[in-house]
């Protein structure tokens, strides 16, 4: 039997790890050099910075997975720096470009760990450089220890804005300031379900409390206003608080997100089935509890199959391989899969907790000004998308998601939507006085990200 | 309950919803039915070619007309639906294929349509972006381009304006005729009834024949679509070739939309999908044309579902079987450039009972 495995971060490594025990040699693919998933993504040869300075607390849990990414590559078909940029779940075919080269991958069974990347709310300025998603920001410093800026404000909200902004004060980098658009009181009444969590639980009121013991600015149920400056970068941040003041930071860098969606575009291209799940406020692909998809031959672990962060994500990874293996006739130890299954179980309450205490801040993209850059690859503004909504223009309304794009180019560029996509659809169902899953979601075409028109195709 | 008016169509493209419009404009109470919304399949995701030169001699005629329309078309509906007329040159990557080329300025000639040839020496001087395979080209000034994703949802929202009832996510499931009326039955259980049934199905318009017993060998088709990155804006005419395997044609915005060859697709569902080698031959066609492509990205890629017939041209005019039923399907990639032209000849040939335009090749018993 033929697997393929999509992605080496956390769920990646453990599936093919599974699988590999079962005597397989998977094919594995990856787009970074060297895996390990945006969460644990690795430094380049040379960056002599040890693993307790690049993930923290997660130093053990990266040196493990990393160390059984290493023992794995020469048992499998290891395919790093490759990009996985269209699925033929009739053909079973997976098309890849690596080097400027095309191939072909055919498979029995696909693993799909794709990850997330962060949800961005467009605000006033942020489009400007010095203005990166939180998940980038870590990634600057974690694999070329370098941080986006001298003064750096964190916005947003989530356990990503804790964990950046601690990380980028313990690095030495000047933290002007944190601003968690999540009131308190959001967070406070989600207590008892994040207790669920333990050590990670624990961990995030640490970083908090670090924070402020550092005198760091740290302000809750803030809305942000702009982000300052010109064309060659950022000066400050204003925001308002919760009592309706005005505020402004000066600083040189932000990093922005409010959580996390998952990169399910492959999924999607597979005909997966998408399903919107009201807590996370992300369309999830539709998948059983041990990974397995509508779509024969076709499975889903990590975050890319919904939000459950790095330790489920290693979780599901195995699980998912589980499923493959049982799925092909193998025999499998019931007790291995009931054990995962009620560790599963067990931290799908404790990220519900989370998504209770860190909610997506629909709010924030609705009050969206209507001259406010909203889909950047196309230089669109929320009134524009507005407009399409109502029957302003000769084409008369848009009703969906898929439409309000045709009439106005809006996810249309060359981030497909990934970048603005949430923040318009709730611009779009507000328009329309909807709910999100009412107006659908952007379809899925080909190519996954973008590839280069004259790439060959490989000898 | 039946719901009834004068003219029943079915298919919301750019002919369904041209011939809504005109119908509408000449007091006729129209109802159009369409699966989804408007311009989703063929009509809504093709390249956006306005182009005349190069079809074939039977179908120029309404090429013509429709041409006559697309220059009104701020006025008619509202918008231009971003209607450029960038003219439309046609290369030859060899000399027969410049003979083929020399062959249809007859063609255009005895159907007006201003086409002029661009010899050798000019070619490379009027077009120094064009590479060293091609070795001519005809261009016709009048030809351009626009944007598909708006044409349909345009005519319908001046359909309606003008009257027209345009009832999107209404599949019709069952057809009947009793002699005098038809009736239509939509997947939600509505029924509507008309003496004229106009079937602008497109693919799908092959299975309204055959619910009336004339069955025509039609075939899906699916256009095999991308578009680049937004580059400088250097391309100004909408690029074909003689034997049709690639054109492309770069917008003010900067993108280069390419095709060429075809996707999969599955009718039923329906469901469509570029194929990726597809989409990279049409490329490594398109940089040999345009050299200074090579190295830009492409960002999507997208496909559709249109009706082929084995002459490469539609059904068009009234059934051989039931009186008040029209066709005007199996447009075999070329109705967005016919589609609001089409509009107006199946509203002349419903209200008045004749055109001025020779339907005779597009018959529907020609198989």
């Amino acid at each position: 039997m033929k697997v393929a495995v999509v992605g080496a971060g956390p769920a990646g490594v453990r599936a093919v790890e599974r699988l590999v025990a079962a005597g397989l040699s998977p094919v594995w693919i990856d787009e970074a050099s060297d895996g390990g998933g945006r969460i644990y993504q690795r430094p380049p040869p040379g960056l002599a910075r040890d693993a307790r300075s690049l993930y923290g607390f997660e130093a053990k849990r990266a040196t493990a997975l990393h160390d059984t990414l290493d023992a794995l590559k020469p048992r499998c078909d290891w395919r790093p720096d490759t990009l996985v940029w269209h699925i033929r779940p009739g053909a079973r075919q997976l098309q890849t470009l690596c080097g400027g080269r095309q191939d072909a991958v055919t498979y029995d069974a696909a693993i799909l760990c794709t990850g997330a990347m962060d949800r961005v709310i467009p605000l006033p300025g942020w489009t400007r450089p010095g203005v990166t998603t939180m998940g980038a920001a870590q990634i600057a410093l974690k694999t070329q220890g370098c941080a986006i800026g001298h003064r750096v404000v964190f916005l947003g909200t989530g356990p990503l804005l804790w964990l950046v902004a601690y990380q980028y004060a313990k690095a030495g980098a000047d933290v002007a300031g944190v601003l968690d658009t999540t009131p308190f009181i959001t967070k406070a009444r989600a207590t008892p379900g994040l207790l669920l969590g333990g050590a990670t639980f624990a961990k995030g009121l640490y970083y908090i409390a670090w924070l402020r013991r550092r005198g760091i600015r740290i302000a809750e149920g803030v809305t942000p206003l702009a982000i300052e400056g010109g064309d060659d970068g950022v000066t400050a941040v204003t925001w308002r608080d919760a009592a309706g003041r005005d505020h402004r930071i000066d600083c040189d860098a932000v990093g922005m997100g409010w959580g996390l969606k998952p990169e399910a575009q492959l999924a999607d291209l597979a005909a997966v089935p998408f399903r919107h799940d009201a807590l996370q406020a992300n369309w999830v692909p539709v998948r059983d509890g041990a990974g397995r998809t509508p779509v024969a031959g076709i499975y889903l672990a990590g975050d890319g199959a919904g939000i459950g962060g790095a330790e489920v994500a290693e979780m599901t990874g195995a699980r998912a391989a589980l499923a493959v293996l049982e799925d092909a006739g193998h025999r499998l130890d019931p007790i291995e899969t009931v054990a995962l299954d009620r560790r599963l179980a067990s931290q799908a309450r404790f990220r519900a907790a989370l998504e209770r205490a860190f909610p997506f801040p629909a709010h924030l993209a609705r009050a969206m000004a209507d001259d406010t850059l909203l889909c950047r690859c196309e230089g669109l503004r929320a009134g524009e998308l507005r407009a399409a909504a109502r029957a302003e223009a000769a084409t008369g309304p848009a009703p969906e998601m898929n439409r309000a794009k045709a009439f106005t180019r809006v996810g249309m560029g060359r981030c497909q939507g990934r970048v603005c996509g949430a923040a318009a659809a709730e611009i779009l169902a507000a328009e329309l006085n909807c709910t999100v899953p009412q107006i659908g979601r952007l379809r899925g075409q080909p190519p996954v990200k973008p590839i280069p028109i004259s790439a060959e195709a490989a000898p | 309950m039946t719901t009834t008016c004068d003219v029943l169509i079915q298919g919301g493209g750019g002919a369904g919803c041209s011939a809504a419009l005109h119908l509408a404009q000449r007091g006729m109470r129209v109802i159009l039915l369409e699966r989804g919304l408007v311009g989703g399949q063929a009509s809504g995701v093709n390249y956006g070619g306005v182009r005349q030169q190069g079809r074939n001699p039977a179908e120029l005629p309404i090429a013509r007309r429709s041409r006559e329309i697309w220059g009104r078309l701020g006025v008619l509906v509202g918008t231009d639906a971003e209607f450029t007329v960038t003219g439309h040159l046609k290369l030859a990557r060899s000399e027969a294929e410049e003979a083929e080329l020399i062959a249809y300025l007859d063609v255009a000639k005895q159907h007006d349509l201003p086409l002029r040839m661009v010899g050798r020496n000019a070619i490379h001087r009027d077009y120094p972006w064009l590479g060293p395979l091609v070795v001519a080209g005809s261009f016709a000034p009048e030809d351009g381009a626009a944007n598909p994703r708006l044409l349909s949802p345009a005519l319908a929202h001046a359909a309606r304006a003008a009257g027209a009832d345009i009832r999107e996510h209404a599949e019709v499931v069952a057809h009947a005729h009793d002699g005098a009326r038809f009736t239509l039955r939509t997947k939600a259980g509505e029924s509507f009834a008309a003496p004229v049934l106009l079937n602008v199905a497109g693919f799908w318009g092959g299975a309204v024949a055959a619910a009336f017993g004339e069955a025509v060998p039609i075939e899906p088709l699916s256009p095999n679509m991308a578009v680049t990155e937004p580059l400088p804006y250097f391309i100004e005419p909408n690029l074909g070739v003689v034997g049709g395997n690639v054109y492309l044609r770069q917008i003010p915005r900067g993108n280069v939309i390419l095709g060429g060859g075809h996707g999969e697709a599955d009718a039923s569902i329906p469901w469509s999908r570029p194929l990726p080698e597809v989409t990279m031959e049409a490329a490594q066609l398109a940089t040999q044309l345009v050299p200074a492509l090579a190295g830009v990205q492409i960002i999507r890629s997208w496909s559709g579902i249109d009706g082929r017939m084995p002459d490469r041209i539609p059904v068009i005019g009234p059934s051989r079987t039931t009186a008040g039923l029209f066709h005007a399907f199996g447009f075999s990639g070329h109705g967005f450039q016919l589609g609001p032209g089409i509009g107006a000849i199946m509203a002349e040939l419903i209200v008045d009972g004749r055109t001025d335009i020779p339907l005779d090749p597009f018959r529907i018993d020609r198989f």
